[in-house]
This record gives structure tokens, sequence and C-alpha cells, in this order.
């Protein structure tokens, strides 16, 4: 780069220039804690592992981890919990993005545990509470120290509770009473042989915040995230996508509708939202003018009580 | 998130509440999102619900970041949430903090981070113990602006006397703890009075709304006036075909501006370089400056691993000597003679506390000030105090006054990891009275 040294502003970002010649716009502060953080674990833990589902929020995980380490690779393998009701064009997109930046794939699947009887499928025919079980599982047999997860603060009132570095007891436990106090950013890593500790380097990010970097950086995600015509049903309120994992029911109507997917998850009670956004740009616009948080308008999972996620998080859950 | 968002807003608060158990700090940070529109519909419906479900007729807006299920059914905060909004005019990250003394380590978490700090006080009640102490906090991490919120107005029928008595107190009590300009807004976070929209009630208050002020108040630093500072965090040698030989200092700077060309010093060795160039995350550059994160490459091959401070401008001695201010924040006592870890930015060493000097008495009424009180045994929990270290290996400390991220250090028990105490080097008040009364156990002790 050419920058005149009395003229630090970069040119290719018009973010910058409200706040003084060593101002950072908001994405960029963001991106440099959420480095300092990859960083960090890399200095101080043995094997740390990242939670990759081929979701927004993991795809820009991976996204920064790269850029933390460039030019070396990155020092992480990628761990996947896949509950079998995974849509395959995330699960596509998953192995292309391991396999071109040559990184090691762990894949836990919820259906073996169901097989050989660890796991029971639910009534409600939903996986997703059935992942603490493998993901536990994996990272016990593979010994991770930390695992990196894409959970941010904004997207629900149990997460916003949770620090940056979140210590998980020998049976992954989280207890929200018990948290280390989290000052600076100095973060405390020290752990037991068989705790490990969760790492949330999105804490601060926001949904908005998420797919403006996306836009900025030119991330290519899975395309079910941008408008396209599908099979769906409703279903408490949302879009599901009919398919073998056990929707439609008899008295469930599917009908082919212009939608896209918020958040990816289990196509079990992952929703998708009316839309006619098949470029970022309109996805920003939409996501800015929406009245619902995000998981308020696509997940079924977290509708069922108040605390559903932080019983979840006590458990081990992501 | 509101629709007014500009996508290229960039200033960035952080800011954090604090203030005495049910003053209403998370009523107020729900009104502030409520009232900025940054509260999205099936938010407030389940807080609607969530409120009916409890006997209320009115939403309950605490209820809002009051996200565990043990504050929901005890009504009060426990641990900090943080929470995400922005206006047309600026972006937020909001820490709403734990009034119960109990839980004063969370709110020495949220407010660590903060550049203004709202503290409330319940207008009938005025200034409390609990106020006292998170003034004092606040102070002692240099949280740069702080906001008196005189808060219920409505049930004081909005008197400016009532207003203007506790203003002044805690003015005197800021000024006493270096705490220069504090603005004081008369507001009522249950009926929205001078939150986001100006009250109808109190035509005697000419200031600004709570959020004009957040909106408006300068954050940041100027890096160019600062000493460059720069912590390794990581060596990055790929050692592929493509960069056999790269070999760059991943950091992210903690203050000032690095240039290629700029001399550099090795801390703790003490050995000089030049900055042979800088790579911001991929892409190359010549100048960098605090926060960003970078990798720098420098001329001459020294060895230089993670917990090394790369230093331009004047450089601190490294010492094996530290005197620091701290707040001590777990049940078990720390005492002379105890042998912890001592984390400082990207360096972790071991380190025996030999002193514990004194410990800071907070004034218990109006006009009294801080005092030492030596000869105290151990500090407690929630104590502030004054200690003497020794580390293992020399260390490269600014003064926390000079320099938040390098003049800070968490203390840990080395037999379980447990976050003992939050440091911070050098005095941090110029205002303690050393009268060295000696230390009695108290009364009014931080428990
Ligand atoms: N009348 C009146 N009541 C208020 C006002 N603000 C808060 N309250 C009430 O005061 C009580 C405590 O409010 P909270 O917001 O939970 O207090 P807090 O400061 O967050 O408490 P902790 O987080 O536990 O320290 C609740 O019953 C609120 O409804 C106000 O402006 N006027
Ligand atoms: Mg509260």
């Amino acid at each position: 780069m050419t920058t005149a040294t009395d003229s630090p502003v970069r040119t290719d970002d018009p973010g910058q220039n409200s706040g003084g010649p060593f101002a950072l716009s908001h994405l960029d502060a963001l991106e440099a804690e959420s480095v300092h953080i990859f960083r960090e674990v890399a200095g101080e833990f043995e094997r740390p592992v990242i939670l990759f589902s081929g979701g927004k929020d993991s795809i820009v995980m991976l996204h920064l981890a790269l850029k933390a380490f460039a030019p070396a690779p990155v020092p992480f393998s990628l761990l996947h919990v896949d509950t079998g009701h995974n849509f395959p064009e995330v699960i596509a997109y998953r192995d292309r993005v391991a396999a071109e930046h040559n990184l090691r794939l762990h894949v836990a699947h919820v259906q073996d545990f169901i097989d050989d009887g660890r796991l029971r499928e639910r009534p409600d025919g939903t996986r997703n509470p059935l992942q603490t079980v493998p993901l536990l599982d994996a990272i016990e047999s593979n010994r991770f120290d930390a695992v990196f997860g894409g959970g941010r603060r904004d997207e629900e009132k149990a997460r916003a509770k949770e620090r940056v570095f979140s210590l998980r007891d020998e049976f992954g436990a989280w207890d929200p009473r018990r948290q280390r106090p989290e000052l600076w950013s100095l973060y405390n890593g020290r752990h037991a042989v068989g705790e490990h500790v969760r790492v949330f380097p999105l804490s601060n990010w926001t949904e908005l915040d998420v797919w403006q970097y996306i836009e900025r950086e030119g991330i290519e995600l899975p395309e079910i995230y941008y408008a396209h015509e599908r099979d769906v049903f409703a279903r408490s309120g949302m879009w599901l996508t009919a398919g073998e994992w056990g929707g439609p029911k008899d008295n469930e109507p599917v009908e082919r509708r212009l939608i896209r997917y918020r958040t990816v998850g289990d196509m079990s009670c992952t929703g998708a939202v009316d839309s006619d956004a098949t470029t970022i740009q309109a996805v920003i616009a939409e996501i800015a003018a929406s009245r619902l948080t995000e998981r308020g308008a696509t997940r079924a999972d977290d509708k069922l009580s108040e605390a559903a996620m932080e019983d979840r998080k006590r458990e081990g859950y992501f | 998130m509101s629709t007014t968002i500009e996508t290229t807003a960039t200033s960035l608060l952080r800011f954090a509440t604090a203030g005495s158990v049910d003053d209403g700090k998370s009523t107020l940070v729900g009104r502030l999102l409520h009232d900025s529109k940054s509260v999205l519909a099936d938010q407030l419906e389940a807080v609607e619900h969530a409120s009916r479900n409890r006997g209320q007729e009115t939403p309950d807006l605490a209820l809002l970041t009051d996200g565990l299920r043990a504050e929901r059914e005890q009504g009060i905060t426990i641990d900090v949430a943080y929470r995400y909004f922005a206006t047309p005019r600026r972006r937020f990250i909001l820490a709403d903090t734990p009034g119960h003394v109990q839980y004063t380590r969370n709110m020495v978490t949220g407010a660590s981070t903060a550049e203004l700090a709202v503290v409330l006080v319940d207008a009938r009640n005025g200034v409390v113990e609990q106020t006292r102490r998170h003034a004092a906090v606040a102070a002692l991490l240099r949280v740069p602006h702080v906001v008196l919120a005189v808060n219920k107005m409505d049930l004081v029928d909005y008197a400016e006397p009532v207003f203007a008595a506790i203003a002044a107190e805690f003015t005197a009590y800021a000024a006493s703890l270096g705490v220069k300009d504090v603005l004081a807004v008369p507001i009522s976070a249950l009926a929205g009075d001078n939150v986001v929209e100006p009250s109808a009630h109190m035509d005697w208050y000419g200031g600004p709304t709570l959020l004009e002020h957040l909106e408006t108040v300068p954050v940041g630093s100027d890096p160019s006036a600062e000493p460059a500072r720069f912590p390794v965090q990581y060596v990055i040698r790929p050692q592929t075909e493509e960069h056999p030989d790269y070999r760059g200092y991943a950091g992210q700077l903690a203050s000032g501006v690095l240039r290629v060309g700029d001399p550099v010093t090795v801390l703790p060795s003490g050995l000089t370089t030049t900055v042979a160039g800088i790579d911001a995350l991929g892409r190359s550059t010549d100048i960098a400056w605090a926060p960003q994160s970078v990798t720098v490459r420098l001329t001459d091959d020294l060895d230089i691993s993670r917990g090394d401070l790369l230093a331009a401008g004047p450089a601190p001695a490294p010492t094996k000597d530290i005197e620091a201010t701290v707040s001590h924040l777990n049940e078990r006592p720390l005492r002379a003679g105890d042998k912890v870890l001592l984390k400082h930015t990207t360096r972790t060493v071991r380190a025996l506390v030999k002193e514990i000097s004194y410990r800071i008495a907070l004034p218990t009424k109006p006009g009294d000030t801080l005092e030492q009180r030596s000869g105290a045994e151990g500090l407690n929990v929630n104590d502030i105090g004054h200690v003497v270290l020794r580390t293992a290996e020399p260390l490269a400390l600014d003064t926390y006054s000079a320099n938040r991220r390098t003049g800070s250090f968490l203390l840990i028990d080395p037999a379980d990891g447990t976050t003992l105490t939050a440091g911070m080097a050098g005095e941090a008040f110029e205002t303690v009275r050393t009268t060295d009364a000696p230390d009695a156990p108290q009364e009014e002790d931080w428990v």
C-alpha cells in the first residue's frame, strides 16, 4: 500500500473518515478484537478446534482465523456435529471449504449415537438438542482443550451473559453463576485436565455486523442464504423444508415459495423466511429493516421455554 | 436494530451501568433499548409474556437484559449482560452490571472495557455505600467518562432540590476520586423521562437526555499521542514453499502507531531493531495503529517469542518488583507470602505477594475521603488495596494511568486457574489520605 504516512486513512473504506486520522471503522475494530482472540488461543492451548457447521457465523470465524495466521495455515482443525438432518448444500460447502484450505475436518454423527442406543430420537423429530452428547464425546475423545464457537451475545439473552473464554467442567457444563471475571482483553484460559474452554471470537458482533463483513470481504456462503424457490410447509409459524427428516405430516400441505434461510441448522427446527433477497446488498437491507430477531424468526427450539437456551448451554451445548 | 442504521456508522462507544442494587440499572437499559427502537417485536413479545406470567401489568423492561433463570426468579442482576444497539449517530456496546455487593466482580468485568459509566442512584435513597464503591471501581479502572443518573424522579415528584443535593454530593465525591467531569441527569427509567426523550415533568433541567449525551461524548484516544506498544502474541512461520523464510510477529497494538522503518526495542531483552514490514491481516501496509491486529516483520533475526513486547518511544524499564493497586475478586483472601501467577499482556510469570501495603477504606459519609489502612492481614473479596509483588522474570509494565493495556495484569491461582485479583501498576488515587490508620477488622467490610 502506498498511503502517505501523514494520512493513514484507508481509502478503500469510506466508513473511516468520521473519527480523525486514526479512527477504525466498527468492522475493523471487531475484526481486530476477534483476531486477537484467535491468536491468544493459538499461543496458549495445545489442541484447539473450530466448530464449523457451514453456517454464516462459523464461516466468518474461519475467515478471521485464515486472516489471523496468514501467510501460514490455520493451526486448528474443524469439528462439525452432523445431525443427519443438515442441508445438503451446507454439507457440500463444508467439505469444499475444508479441502480448499487443507484443514482436518472431524465430523461427529448424531445418527451413530442413535444407532448404537446412546441417544434416542425425540417424539417431535428435532435433533437439535441431541447434538450435545456427540459434541462432548468428540471433545473428550480428541482431547480438544479450546473449542471455538460462533455464538454471538446479540443472539439470545443467555448468550448475552457469557464470557469470551468460557470454562467448561469435566462434564462440559456451563455454570453461569461461577463465571470467571474477565477484565480488559486479558483472557484466562487455564483449566484442569478434562476441562475445556469454549471461546467465542464473535461475542461482540451483531447479525448485521456479520452480514456487512461478509459483504466487505466478499465471502462466499452456501446458496440457501439467498432467495430461492423451495418446497416448504408451515409448522409453528415458520416455513420448514420438506424432506426425509420427518416432515411434513399429512395435514401439512407443501407449497413452493420464494424463501431464504437467515440461520442454518438442523432442518427439523430451522425455519426459512419469505424473501426475494438474491444479493448480499438485498439481504443487508432486509435484515436492517426486520422487526424480528434472527432466532425469533427461524428457530423453533428456542420457543420451547423462557430459559431453553440457558438450559441447553448448561448441559454443554454450543 | 433500528431501520435507520446507516451502514457506515463508525464510532463505537462501550459503556457500562453501575450503582446499587435495585436503583434501576436494568430498567434503564431496557428503556434505552426500547425508546431507541432497538428492541425487536419478538423480544418485546417475550418480555410482555414473561411479565404477565409474573403478574405485572406493564412489561418489566429489566427482563430484556436479566436473561438468566436465577435473575428472572429473583428480580436482580447477577452477571453482566452485553447488549448492542445503534442510532444514526453511533454504535453502542453496553454492559449492564449487577448492583449486589456479592457480584461486584462482575461489575468490575463490565467496567474494565467501558469508556463511560452510568452510575445510577435512587432519588429516594441518595448516594449509598454501594454507589461509592462502584464509583471508586470506575475511577480505579480509569473509565474516562462518568454520568450520574438520578433515577426514580417520579417517586420524588420530580423535585429539583432532591436532584441538586444528590448531584452535589456525588460530584464532590467523584472529584475526590480524581474523576473530573461528571454529568448529572435526572431521569425516570420506568417512565422514560430524560432517557431518550426530554422529560415533560422537569422543565428546570436544561441539559441533554442520557442518550443525547451518549451519542456525543468524545470517544477514543489519539494513537499518535502515545508511544507504540506491541505485545507479541504468536510467531508466524509458514515454512512453506511459497514462504520459506517468512517470520512475522503477530499481535494487536496496545497503543500508539508503528511505521515501517521505526526503530523498536524488544522487551524485556532490551535489544533494538527496526520494523521491516507490516502485514495487516494478509495485506501489506506501511503504518498500523492501536487497536489494529497486525503482523510485524523486523530487520534483524532476534530471539523473540510470545510474551515479548515491541516498544517504540520511551520504553518502560523491565522490572521484577511491581507496586500496584489491586481489586481483589475472589473469596479466598490475598495475603503476603502467596505464590501466584501473574498474567500481563501475553506473558504469564510466577509471582510472590511480598507485601499488602494497605487496604483502601471507602468513605461512609458525605465529606469523607478515601483512607489508607495499613497493616491489613490480607485483602478480602471486593477489597481495593495496594500491594508489592516480586516476579520470577522481568516484566515491561507501563503504569496503568499511562496505558490501560500494558499497565494491567491479573493474578491467577496456580492450583486451579481461578482469577484472583485485577492489578493496575502504580498508584490509582492521588487523593488517598495517608493518615495510616491501622486496619481493624471492618464491619463495613466488603463481603
Ligand atoms: N418508580 C420507579 N421505579 C423504578 C424506576 N426504575 C426502576 N424502577 C423499579 O426498581 C426496581 C429495580 O429495578 P432494576 O432495573 O431491576 O434494578 P437494578 O439496578 O438493575 O438492580 P440490580 O441489577 O439487581 O442491581 C424494579 O421494580 C423497577 O421497576 C423508576 O424510574 N421509577
Ligand atoms: Mg439489573
